[in-house]
């Protein structure tokens, strides 16, 4: 609508307040969820919400980590951006830990902070905190209000930024006298970025020389990585691996773009991938990195990462391109558009020769392993199960460490946006709340929390909100008792002097469910797995089951520290 | 290698300290930053001058500056044809036969003085970096009291020839 007509429309306008203006912006940004926790500088906010019949539901976290992983669950499920509330000071550092989390795994999520007026702004008055300073390594981008005129104009923004291109966090802190300001203005929420042109299609002479060298090799490999996910890509890239018969190795935030019981899918290389994964980008000759930023954990020692191939590398950042690996074929483009325009090319696959059969001999020969306990579970077989009484259609949510490594490598995924977990930032306390938002964002879906017990016991609070909100969330404890992943690493690395990883106490998980009103299990031997596991995924209601596994298990095979990504140990023929 | 390295910035709040984070944290090595208006409203300059190991990580830094919401441009004028200045003001000590001595020494620099005290004088000087830094090393037997550099701003010549053979990194 143009500027003049709406002013003569709503001359008659009454005064609203900011926090009024702020709402009207959300609901113009489709916002159905709000994930947040009130308090001073963000009353206005909060007034404005309870007296607005604005179509999104507003979720009371019990700690705002809780919001924001919730925010990048949700995030992640629906590929739509998750949209946080927290007031000044403490409200916003508590959010520090997940914006930066969702700035390592490129979530979009756009964050409303409250900030003290501005006219105290700088004296250190209560509660304030320089969020603008703290939150600017780790955001898109960020703002701080000074007009209300800007405030529409802002939001738009805020949200374009953090969902187009490389997906991020962005915040926009919001001084209380401009949530409380009463006005009748008529605002203008056009925007110009002329320094933020994300490039979606790629350039033509790129895939060219894309197709040149896939019809030249001999060992050709895919990398797909989140990138995929988030660009919508997984069909093109299934066409793309299937025409050119090209094995297909995912990232860990990867798992899902490409179908994990495809025949040609080697399933996730890195530091807890599969040998056959590892071992053919040790060994091909072109490596097409689709979406994926060559990480450490997923390349290793870097000297020894892909040695005899040609890098080509598909990414809507450039900056990621040559980042760490050096790179012959870059192409700078929105994964989806690359992937049809390889696929529009005339370029034929190349003769291979037996490149698939090889990599298949060491699928078969080196597989993942474990060994089975004698009455008592064993964490990998658990997965297993989950994965089976699933029938491997739930949408699943992890903490970090071994529990999180075994999901990934015992849940392989069919379809996209299913597999929500903390990559970059390796954020313990992520999974369960994490859960809560993808629910929300998916309500009829089973979403299945695979949690540590050390990793839930830091924002278990928000069980709170699984009860209030009646989500069906099903929560598995792989409980040993230890922080599994500390433990490994001590064992392996530090002789088995267990520092402060083993867990003297723990509460009862069981009874601590009672106490908020959730019901709790607990399974103790792998023979009543099946039936307790059954019960839960299958409950009409939110669900802890504390899964009591074998403490002395590591998760294997493994790149050690510094080793080369052909130098797995803890692989078994 | 020493790289010139010059940004159009949408004059933003907080983006110089959004750029200067990014610089720290990704390791890069300043060794000077000068900012100021453009010719358009509302647009600034920033102009770098910054040490780099390699080519791979002068791409990383071009790359990474590119990606801020607030750049518009940004290039590496290092081989380019180029006017490259700094302002120095330099105080020395100073007082009766030494200041003709001074003024001997800083007049072919087309340096001049701007203020004088009973026992210092101050001097300023403009030109390229390796002009400035000559002047300097002149100056220091006599005792600097203060110095300040504004760090090196530059831009392209109106004409670029067709090959530039004297590389600005050699003579910045
Ligand atoms: C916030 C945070 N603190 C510390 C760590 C380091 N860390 C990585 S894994 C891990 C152990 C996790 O234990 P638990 O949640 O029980 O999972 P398990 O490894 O036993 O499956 C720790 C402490 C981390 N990743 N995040
Ligand atoms: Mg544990």
């Amino acid at each position: 609508m143009k500027v003049e007509a709406k002013q003569e429309m709503e001359s008659t306008k009454k005064l609203v307040t900011g926090a009024d203006v702020l709402i009207d912006a959300l609901v113009e940004a489709k916002v159905d969820t709000i994930f947040g926790y009130p308090g001073g500088a963000v009353l206005p906010i909060y007034d404005a919400i309870y007296r607005s019949n604005a179509p999104f539901e507003h979720v009371l976290s019990r700690h705002e980590q809780g919001s924001i992983h919730a925010a990048e669950g949700y995030a992640r499920v629906t590929g739509k951006p998750g949209v946080v509330i927290a007031t000044s000071g403490p409200g916003a550092t508590n959010l520090v830990t997940g914006i930066t989390d969702a700035m390592m795994d490129s979530l979009p999520i756009v964050i409303f902070t409250g900030q003290v007026a501005n006219s105290v702004i700088g004296t250190d008055a209560f509660q304030e905190a320089d969020v603008m300073g703290i939150t600017t390594p780790i955001t898109k981008y960020n703002y701080q209000v000074t007009d209300l005129l800007e405030l529409p104009k802002v939001v738009k923004e805020a949200f374009h930024i953090a969902s187009t291109g490389r997906p991020g966090p962005v915040v926009i802190d919001i001084p209380k006298n401009i949530s409380s300001q009463l006005s009748d203005a008529v605002y203008d929420d056009h925007f110009i970025l002329p320094g933020y042109q994300p490039n979606k299609k790629p350039n033509p002479l790129q895939i060219t020389k894309l197709a040149e060298a896939l019809n030249k090799a001999k060992r050709p490999l895919i990398l797909a990585g989140a990138g995929v996910v988030f660009a919508k890509a997984s069909e093109p890239l299934i066409a793309f691996a299937e025409k050119f018969k090209l094995p297909v190795a995912n990232t860990l935030l990867g798992l899902g773009s490409f179908p994990g019981s495809h025949e040609l899918s080697l399933g996730m290389a890195g530091m807890h991938g599969t040998y056959a994964a590892n071992m053919a980008i040790y060994e091909c000759d072109l490596l097409i990195n689709i979406g994926a930023r060559f990480d450490d954990r997923l390349t290793g020692n870097l000297n020894h990462f892909a040695p005899a191939a040609k890098v080509a590398h598909i990414d809507i950042d450039p900056a990621e391109i040559g980042k760490n690996v050096p790179t012959e074929i870059p192409v700078v483009a929105d994964a989806k558009e690359a992937l049809q325009a390889l696929l529009n090319t005339s370029a034929e696959p190349g003769d291979q020769g037996s490149w698939r059969d090889h990599l298949a001999t060491y699928q078969r020969e080196y597989p993942l392993w474990y060994d089975r306990s004698e009455g008592f579970i064993s964490p990998q077989w658990l997965i297993e199960q989950v994965h089976k009484l699933s029938n491997g259609e739930a949408i699943v949510t992890t903490d970090v460490g071994q529990h999180q490594m075994w999901a990934a490598q015992y849940y392989p995924f069919e379809k996209p946006n299913r597999w929500v977990t903390s990559g970059g930032l390796g954020t313990m306390g992520f999974g369960f709340p994490a859960a809560i938002g993808a629910q929300l964002g998916a309500p009829e879906e089973l979403v299945v929390s695979i949690v540590g017990d050390g990793g839930f016991q830091m924002t278990f609070q928000e069980l709170s909100v699984v009860k209030e909100k009646s989500l069906p969330v099903k929560v598995i404890i792989v409980n040993n008792q230890a922080l599994g992943m500390v433990r490994q690493w001590q064992e392996s690395f530090y002789e088995k002097r267990y520092s402060e990883s083993l867990f003297m106490e723990n509460p009862d998980f069981v009874k601590l469910s009672d106490s908020y009103g959730i019901h709790g299990m607990r399974v103790e031997k792998e023979k009543d797995v099946p039936q307790v596991l059954q019960e839960a995924l299958t409950y009409d209601g939110p669900v802890v089951v504390d899964c009591r596994v074998v403490q002395e298990t590591s998760v294997y095979p493994m790149i050690a520290p510094g080793k080369g990504i052909h130098e797995m140990i803890g692989v078994r023929k | 290698m020493r790289r010139i390295i010059t940004a159009t910035v949408q004059n933003r709040s907080g983006v110089l300290n959004r750029i200067t984070g990014m610089l720290y944290r990704r390791q890069f090595n300043i060794e000077s930053i000068s900012v100021g208006a453009s010719e358009t409203e509302g647009v600034s300059k920033m102009t770098f001058v910054v040490e780099i190991e390699d080519h791979q990580k002068l791409e990383q830094l071009t790359k990474q500056l590119n990606k801020q919401i607030d750049v518009l441009k940004v290039s590496d004028i290092t081989e380019k044809a180029i006017v490259a200045r700094e302002l120095a003001l330099i105080k020395v000590v100073g007082s009766g036969q030494l200041r003709a001595e001074i003024q001997g020494i800083i007049t072919p620099f087309r340096a001049s003085v701007i203020d004088v005290s009973r026992d210092s004088l101050t001097i300023q000087v403009t030109g390229r970096p390796d002009k400035v830094e000559a002047l300097i090393s002149l100056l220091k037997p006599y005792g600097i009291k203060e110095l300040t550099r504004t760090g090196v701003t530059a831009f392209l010549r109106g004409q670029q020839p067709a090959q530039v053979t004297e590389l600005n990194s050699f003579t910045i």
